[in-house]
């Protein structure tokens, strides 16, 4: 019964990525007017401008060129030019990195603030304005004062993540059970012991999912700062690239970023299952 | 005398026009000709022609008693009798090394446009290593980020519009930061597109309400197309819109109808032709020819930690611009700066630009050799023209101080001095008057010159 699910599912897929090669396909095919020019003129020019190809790239041109990327993934020609595997590199230790500090400040102070009601109400307020700014409004600020491009985008890409994390942190530790808390209560469980034992596997599914929600947004966010940035990362690589105006390897840098998305979100949500248990 | 000539030939005519009088330039001379010495291709010649050239023009300030000195023994006698009594080989050996920099490994900024040539070509064609530097070119996204970057000191030197360094020394969209220009990048270059569809309204006077595009705020390009605009009675504030679009963006904006032209830097231009998206409307230099367009700058705290890694950078990058100022070497230059480590554009869009055989975008090929020319020297001149233009688009409030500000950002008295060590000739003067359109400007008298134009901001 499931795996015919599966099954018929994943035909439904295929059969629509299919249909939408062959739309793509069409939709780039078709060749635009051309004006007639004397060659040394058509020399000059083009193949837009010669040919009426479209400008926009068919499937074809973009599984040809991302062939040539993934035969060849770390090259390096320059500070300017490298290869794909090595700027998806760099983008994913950025968001390692801002990730991870991230995750060291918002987890200990969510459980602080969780567990204390009145520190909960103090600084809610600061929460719910700092909460809504985007990640890039925080970029010029950062620029000006920590005077270094690549711990900029660090510094957003840890400004980002944190809200999720730490309102989810907040919200799983003040809702757990009052009955478990009673129960650690009248067995005589010192405060540490019963923020470890009792608190923490209690709100360990909320806490995931705030880093699940937090590793998302990390990712969405890097491309955008790098594009503005510069030097290094896939951000730059699409910048570099839509520069050229090279919407071929921009498509590439999409479907990319997309796939190592998608496997971020995937670590995490499995990380979310190994700590959730049926009540 | 023109910066780059050789001052071993006796030939040379000291007045405009070609030597033998035949011709109407000396360029057209020299290829009737074809019998001049080719540039000196090793590293140790080089120098030495640089420092015999010194000798030689030291010996003989004037240009007349070397004419004669040369004409009565010949150029190799000359430079034999020179080496006679002049130690050349271990002056040329002290000039080579000139001075060990305090920092070799530079970072240096650029965009990806042909302005930026002498700065990229540096890298892949071994001029700053020729000089003792290992320089890293990074690409950078746009013109506020590669100001910033080069305040916080991530870039050691950058490639920026010429106005830039003006507007940061006085403070104008940021904190004043004292900024200093040793080298001009490009003369020429730039262009007005229009989109393919204004192929009829070739009158700027049709152009009322129309969409243009300009690189940045404080850009050569915003103060010749508000020029043009304004010669043809046109109010640029009022009458069109101009916004800043960064320079890769503008193909694209362009194709989209967003934007009806742009007043861009090249290879963007040649791009839009390329992509048949527009026609080249009017080359910049017939607005102003021999216009200034990208500047190479650095802090006056790089200046002063680092003098003589200032030096050899200047050094490079003046020897990048004489390289580039010659037309033979141009095709070389496009495929050197054309991968996607450099510029990232077709080579045939570079090779368009800087060979100056280009395709309109109408179905005709042009040909105008000096459509982007290269020359070093920082004239004070354009330093207190941008002045005006600031102050008459109301960038600028309040008086101004155009010679100060211009001898302090724009440094022509070092640049001389070190492009006389390298055997070049530059000019006596750091103030020239040229024709904007054919109206004359007086570096002498900026404030009439700003008074003078009937359409600007009222301030």
């Amino acid at each position: 019964m499931t795996s015919s699910l599966r099954l018929r599912a994943g035909l439904v897929s295929i059969a629509l990525l299919a249909a939408f090669l062959g739309i793509w396909h069409l939709a780039t095919r078709s060749t635009g007017p051309v004006a007639t020019m004397s060659p040394e003129y058509a020399k000059l020019m083009g193949l837009t401008a010669t040919q009426g190809k479209s400008a926009m790239p068919g499937p074809l041109d973009v599984g040809a060129k991302l062939w040539e990327h993934l035969r060849r993934p770390f090259y390096d020609n320059g500070p300017n030019d490298k290869g794909l595997g090595i700027q998806l590199g760099y983008s994913i230790g950025r968001v390692g990195t801002g990730y991870l500090l991230a995750v060291l400040v918002a987890i200990p102070l969510g459980f602080l603030i969780g567990m204390s009601p009145l520190l909960s109400k103090a600084l809610d307020p600061f929460i719910q304005v700092l909460k809504p700014i985007s990640p890039l409004a925080w970029m010029p600020l950062a620029l000006y004062t920590i005077k270094d491009s690549s711990i900029s985008a660090i510094f957003v890409i840890f400004i980002c993540s944190i809200w999720p994390m730490l309102l989810n942190t907040v919200f799983g530790v003040a809702s757990v059970r009052k009955e478990w808390i009673n129960v650690a209560r009248t067995l005589e469980v010192g405060t540490v012991r019963r923020a470890f034992t009792v608190i923490l596997p209690a709100a360990a599914p909320t806490i995931l999912t705030g880093m699940r929600i937090s590793i998302g947004i990390a990712w969405l966010v890097i491309v955008a700062a790098e594009m503005l940035v510069g030097g290094t990362g896939i951000g730059y690589f699409v910048w570099n690239e839509w520069n050229n105006l090279s919407i071929t390897n921009v498509i590439i840098a999409i479907l990319l970023i997309g796939i190592v998305g998608m496997l971020l979100d995937q670590i995490l949500a499995r990380f979310t299952r190994m700590v959730t248990y049926p009540e | 005398m023109s910066t780059f000539d050789n001052p071993f030939d006796s030939d040379r005519n000291l007045r405009a026009g070609c030597i033998c009088g035949q011709h109407r330039s000396a360029a057209e001379h020299e290829q009737a000709t074809a019998l001049h010495c080719e540039p000196v291709e090793s590293e140790e010649k080089r120098y030495e022609g640089v420092v015999a050239s010194a000798v030689m023009r030291a010996m003989f300030p004037q240009d007349v008693a070397r004419r004669a000195f040369l004409k009565s023994v010949g150029a190799s006698t000359a430079l034999a009798a020179l080496s006679q009594f002049f130690p050349l080989k271990t002056a040329t050996e002290v000039f080579a090394q000139a001075g060990t920099p305090e920092k070799k490994d530079l970072k240096v900024g650029f965009i990806p446009i042909t302005c930026a040539t002498p700065i990229i070509m540096a890298a892949p064609m071994g001029f700053y290593s020729r000089h003792g530097l290992n320089v890293e070119v990074v690409k950078t996204a746009g013109w506020a980020v590669i100001r910033d970057k080069t305040i916080n000191k991530e870039y050691d030197a950058a490639h920026m519009l010429a106005p830039m360094p003006i507007a940061i020394s006085l403070g104008l969209g940021a904190n004043a930061i004292p900024f200093a220009v040793p080298a001009i990048e490009n003369i020429n270059g730039q262009g007005i597109v229009l989109a393919a569809k204004h192929k009829d309204k070739r009158d700027p006077k049709d152009w009322k309400g129309l969409k243009f595009a300009i690189p940045f705020d404080y850009s050569m390009h915003n103060y010749l197309l508000r020029y043009y605009l304004a010669e043809h009675g046109l109010d640029p504030d009022t009458d069109v819109q101009l916004r800043s679009v960064p320079p890769p963006e503008m193909v694209a904006n362009l194709r989209a109808d967003n934007i009806d032209g742009f007043l861009a830097p090249d290879n963007i231009c040649q791009r839009a032709i390329y992509d048949g998206v527009g026609f080249m409307h009017l080359l910049s230099k017939e607005i102003w020819d021999g216009h200034p367009c990208c500047s190479f700058a650095a802090s006056r705290e790089f200046i002063t930690s680092a003098p003589n890694s200032f030096a050899a950078l200047t050094r490079a990058i003046v020897d990048a611009t004489a390289y580039a100022s010659k037309a033979e070497n141009r095709k070389q230059i496009a495929e050197a700066i054309a991968p996607a480590n450099y510029i990232n554009a077709p080579v045939t869009v570079l090779e368009q630009v800087l060979t100056g055989t280009y395709a309109d975008g109408l179905g005709g090929v042009k040909t105008d050799a000096k459509r982007v020319d290269f020359d070093p020297f920082p004239w004070q001149s354009f330093a207190v023209w941008m002045l005006t233009q600031m102050k008459r688009w109301g960038q600028i409030k309040g008086d101004v101080d155009y010679k100060a500000v211009a001898e302090q950002v724009y440094l022509a008295t070092d640049t001389k001095k070190l492009m006389t060590e390298m055997g070049l000739s530059p000019p006596a003067s750091a103030y020239k008057s040229f024709a904007v359109m054919g109206k004359t400007f007086d570096p002498a008298k900026p404030e009439d010159y700003v008074a003078s134009f009937k359409i600007r901001k009222s301030s």
